[in-house]
Formats: structure tokens, C-alpha cells, sequence
């Protein structure tokens, strides 16, 4: 396998849209976060599949049927290996990650009554709070939060532990904060959990493909993630399990592919994960993702989690030096994933990042599918920049820029 | 490739309701209250309205926002108070219609609010320039009806 030098030209020139400009300007593209570049390898599996392969999964005896199933069972094998995963039985393709987590939760359903406890934190994604809401409204269930130090981003463990109760039936956390950069302790939570019989779902969105994350070392029974956020393409995520876990699951979506005999008023269900596939999925994207994980291998997960954490320790050092930024999540630059949440008292979130687009920046604002968090932090919106393989030091400079420029259209 | 008008976003009228925002001080005894939130950032606005029958005595425009909600904000502040309910219902309305491009600025009289037109070019950004005459449309006075028919 070839070693790539990731701060290098080597790694850029494999992304073919950083060579575009914006509004006259160079890309600087900074919201990884919200879904990462592709590299060439990536576009052009995909578009091959739609070249040479393209035909509907599992069904077919014709040849292209052979091949379009193969590609996509080869995306569950690679991304079972990838994970060092059980194996592929246990990974179930879905359309992102928050669809895989809808499908726990309604998978669940059947297991819970009134009463029963779902522990989650309050640092989650909307997609990690929502389906467990309406979960709770259908069953009874309850909902609780374990909270987070608004000034450190350090999830409050021991209360999260406090909370799991012999009435716990499913602990869910997020394994990346995508706003405070928090990595959270999965393992010792996922500990507890099991010692009150309680099943554990971690959401990897942040963390898979940015850092080495292993499957059986995570201790969750669930883990889910979406290929676009891990240079793949969008329409495809992952809910990771073994096969007995997955059995616990009543299948919620019914149709085509997802059966193993139907009569007009009675079916049965295919073999696990089968069962919870149902429809024609992404063929394209699965067929594709594989070479956005062989990108990340040859570069070496180790190596792009160092770059990622000189990219944090570069953006927290230069937005320091602004000054007057109030920076959200953990100082040390290796306790956070790869990206960077602040508020500037100056300059409203929605101002800074159309003010820094004219630059060329693409940072996000807003409440990043959080709001509960931002409530905890006092703050109503922040902006975010992040990172993957592609960015440079540079482009951190070029924020930082891009801000004071900002501040100066303001009149701050 | 064109360059983005920021100038035309950021006009001097802008900048200054947004530096110096007008009805930000509450309301001792409101006789209507209404919130709005504008779901793609968080953005909250809380607007308040004394009554004197059918004619707005006072507001008040509360709650942080980015430069484009609070000054249209604060120009909201100053065109409705003393007018009756149904004339700042036209000005709301006739504001809706420009931004949604459903009528061009030239035709009608928006005053200040001329200068939130240029937000137009930012079509992510509109619904900042009317989250708070959307909350004083769709909200606030409705209540107000209700209230002077009491």
C-alpha cells in the first residue's frame, strides 16, 4: 500500500472540487462535519457502476445482477472489516445514519412499556433525540438526559452512569460531539449499561473514517454511521450489530427484498440483515464507498487522526489570537474530533458565515441539529469549521482572515 | 464569476438598526405577546404590543439575532408603532410580498425596509430579514384582534 503524506499535495489532488473557486476565490472548504469531500476514486467507482454494472441487487440471475450484488455485499464485507466488525451478517445498509438509529428505535418498540427508560445525553444530534422521543410518546417510555460542563464539553459520566437504572432498556450517546468536539468515554458507559442488561447504540457519524474506531472496543451493541460523512457518497449509511443482536429487532419496513415468503394476508422475513432492507437500495453508493475506505487505509486511520488534532491545535491557537471568540468543547486538541465551535459576541453566526463565504470560507452556523446543547452552552448558535484529510494549516489562516473581515463589514 | 454584493446585504441603514436596534427595551404591561423562531438557525424573537383599541401605542422587539433579523427588527419598531393594526398588516404584508419576489420593490413604499431588499440575493437569508414580521403577521396580531375585540 502505497503511504501518503497527508498534510501534501498528494492527499488535495485526489479531491477534485478543491480545485475549484468560490466567488473568485479558492475553496476553503471547512465543513467536513456536514458531509466530506469525495475523492476522485470515489466518483469515478460510482459512475462505473453506473456505466458498467448498473442492475437491480440480489433478485437477478443475469450477470449484471451477479455483479451489482457483489458490489454491494462487498460494501458490507469491507465495511464490516473496516470496523473489525463480527462480520457482514451483522451490518445492515440504510440510508444514513439517522435512519439506521430510526430503525433501533422502532425496531425496539415491541420490547418496551410504560416505564421504561431510555438514557441518552444532551449533547446528541437532533438524529439521536428525536426518534427516541417519539419512541417514548408510543410506549410510555422515559427519557433521560445525562448532562455535559458547558465551559469543558466533558460529558458528565458519572451522572450518565447514575442514570442507568434496572428499568434501562437502551443507552444511546454520541461517540463525536458535532458541535463541542467532545469524544465521549463509549466504553465505560457502554459498561454499565450492560451490567443493568441494557443495550447500547453509539452514534459514530463524527468519528468513523477520522479516527481508528473498532467496533468490538466501542463495547455498543449499535453503531451507526453515514458513508457521505466518511468521503463516501450520500444515500448510504450503516447500522453495525452482530446477528443475534439484530434479532432483537422487528423489522419495520415491509416490501420487496426484506421477505422470505409472503401470502396475501401472512409473511416471513429474510435471514438477518436482510430482513431490514426493504426496497431497491443504493446500489451506486454502496458499489463506491469501499474506495473512500481504501483511500482512508493507505493513509493510515492513526495518521489522519494526528493531522485532524494539528488542525485543532492550529484553528484553537489562531482563533485565540483574534481574540473575543468564545471557543465551545475541550481545549486539549486531542480530546476533541476534528473540528472547532465558536461564538463571536461580535458577529452573529448566520453574518459570519455569509460574510466568511465571500472569502471563499465555507464554515456552517446555526445550532448544528443541537439545540439542546446550545442551550446548555447559553447560546442560541455557533459557527463551526472541520476538517478532514484534505485541509490545510493554511486554510485555518485563511478563517481566521476571513473572520477579521467579518468583524470589519460589521463595524466591530 | 461574479462577485457576492455584501455591500448591498450590509447597507449603512442596516448596520446601524443592527448596532443601534430601536424597541429593544420590554414593555412594562404588553397587551400582546408573541414568539417566533426561525428553525434553520435558532433564532428566537419575542415581540410585544401595547394597544390603545385598535392602534399600537408601543412594541417591543426582543431577543438576539444576527444583523439582518434584529435590524429588520428594529425597522419594524418604528413603522408600526402609532398605526393601526390592519395598516401595519399592509406594511407586513406588502414587506412578505417583496421578499418572496411576489412584488418588486419600486412598486411599493417600504421606507427603511428598502434597504432589507438587497437580502433578496441571499436566498438563505430572507428568512431572516422577515422572521420578525412573519411572528407580527402570523402571531402577534391575531392575538391583537382577539385583544381589541375584548
Amino acid at each position: 500500500m502505497e503511504t501518503l503524506l497527508v498534510d501534501g499535495e498528494a492527499v488535495r489532488a485526489r479531491f477534485p472540487i478543491l480545485g475549484r473557486t468560490v466567488h473568485g476565490r479558492p475553496l476553503v472548504y471547512l465543513d467536513t462535519a456536514a458531509t466530506a469531500q469525495r475523492p476522485e476514486a470515489v466518483i469515478e467507482a460510482e459512475a462505473a457502476y453506473s456505466r458498467e454494472h448498473n442492475a437491480n441487487v440480489h433478485r437477478g440471475i443475469h450477470t449484471l445482477a451477479e455483479e451489482a450484488t457483489g458490489a454491494y455485499e462487498g460494501c458490507r464485507r469491507r465495511v464490516a472489516a473496516f470496523l473489525g466488525a463480527p462480520g457482514p451478517r451483522g451490518v445492515v445498509m440504510t440510508r444514513n445514519a439517522t435512519a439506521a438509529i430510526n430503525l433501533v428505535a422502532r425496531g425496539l418498540e415491541h420490547t418496551l412499556g410504560a416505564g421504561d427508560e431510555i438514557v441518552l445525553t444532551v449533547m446528541e444530534h437532533h438524529a439521536n433525540l428525536v426518534p427516541w422521543i417519539q419512541l417514548a410518546r408510543r410506549t410510555g417510555a422515559v427519557l433521560r438526559h445525562a448532562g455535559f460542563d458547558p465551559e469543558t464539553g466533558e460529558l458528565d459520566l458519572d451522572g450518565m452512569i447514575r442514570l442507568i437504572g434496572p428499568r434501562t432498556r437502551l443507552v444511546g450517546l454520541v461517540h463525536v460531539s458535532n458541535v463541542l468536539g467532545t469524544i465521549n468515554p463509549v466504553a465505560e458507559v457502554a459498561e454499565a449499561a450492560h451490567r443493568a442488561g441494557a443495550l447500547v447504540l453509539v452514534d459514530a457519524a463524527q468519528s468513523v473514517g477520522h479516527m481508528p474506531v473498532a467496533y468490538p472496543e466501542l463495547g455498543a451493541d449499535f453503531l451507526v454511521f453515514s458513508a457521505h460523512k466518511c468521503y463516501g457518497p450520500m444515500g448510504l449509511g450503516f447500522l453495525v450489530s452482530t446477528p443475534e443482536t439484530l434479532e432483537r429487532l422487528e423489522p419495520v419496513e415491509g416490501g420487496g427484498e426484506m421477505i422470505e415468503r409472503v401470502e396475501l394476508d401472512a409473511a416471513t422475513w429474510a435471514e438477518i440483515p436482510y430482513r431490514f432492507e426493504a426496497g431497491t437500495p443504493n446500489v451506486a453508493a454502496a458499489a463506491a464507498f469501499p474506495a473512500a475506505l481504501d483511500l482512508l487505509e493507505a493513509i493510515g486511520l492513526p495518521a489522519v487522526r494526528e493531522h485532524e488534532i494539528a488542525l485543532n491545535a492550529r484553528a484553537v491557537e489562531t482563533l485565540e489570537r483574534l481574540g473575543g471568540l468564545r471557543i465551545v468543547g475541550p481545549r486539549d486538541p486531542a480530546a476533541r474530533g476534528g473540528l472547532v465551535a465558536f461564538d463571536d459576541p461580535l458577529v452573529h453566526p448566520h453574518d459570519m458565515a455569509t460574510i466568511v463565504d465571500t472569502r471563499g470560507v465555507a464554515v456552517r452556523a446555526g445550532h448544528h441539529c443541537a439545540q439542546p446543547l446550545h442551550r446548555v452552552l447559553g447560546l442560541v448558535a455557533t459557527t463551526r469549521a472541520s476538517w478532514g484529510v484534505y485541509t490545510t494549516g493554511d486554510e485555518i489562516e485563511a478563517l481566521a482572515g476571513a473572520i477579521a473581515f467579518a468583524r470589519r463589514t460589521m463595524g466591530a | 464569476m461574479s462577485t457576492i454584493p455584501l455591500d448591498e446585504l450590509y447597507r449603512e441603514v442596516i448596520l446601524d438598526h443592527h448596532r443601534h436596534p430601536r424597541g429593544r427595551k420590554p414593555l412594562a404591561h404588553p397587551d400582546v405577546e408573541a414568539a417566533g423562531l426561525n428553525p434553520s438557525c435558532g433564532d428566537e424573537v419575542t415581540l410585544q404590543l401595547e394597544l390603545d383599541g385598535d392602534r399600537i401605542a408601543d412594541v417591543a422587539v426582543l431577543g438576539r439575532g444576527c444583523a439582518v433579523s434584529t435590524a429588520s427588527g428594529s425597522m419594524l419598531a418604528e413603522l408600526i408603532r402609532g398605526r393601526t393594526l390592519d395598516e401595519a398588516r399592509a406594511i407586513a404584508e406588502r414587506f412578505r410580498e417583496v421578499m418572496h419576489g411576489e412584488a418588486a420593490p419600486e412598486e411599493v413604499d417600504l421606507g427603511d425596509l428598502e434597504a432589507l431588499t438587497g437580502v433578496r440575493k441571499f436566498p438563505v437569508r430572507i428568512k431572516c430579514a422577515l422572521l420578525p414580521w412573519v411572528t407580527l403577521l402570523d402571531d402577534a396580531l391575531a392575538r391583537a384582534g382577539e385583544a381589541d375585540r375584548d
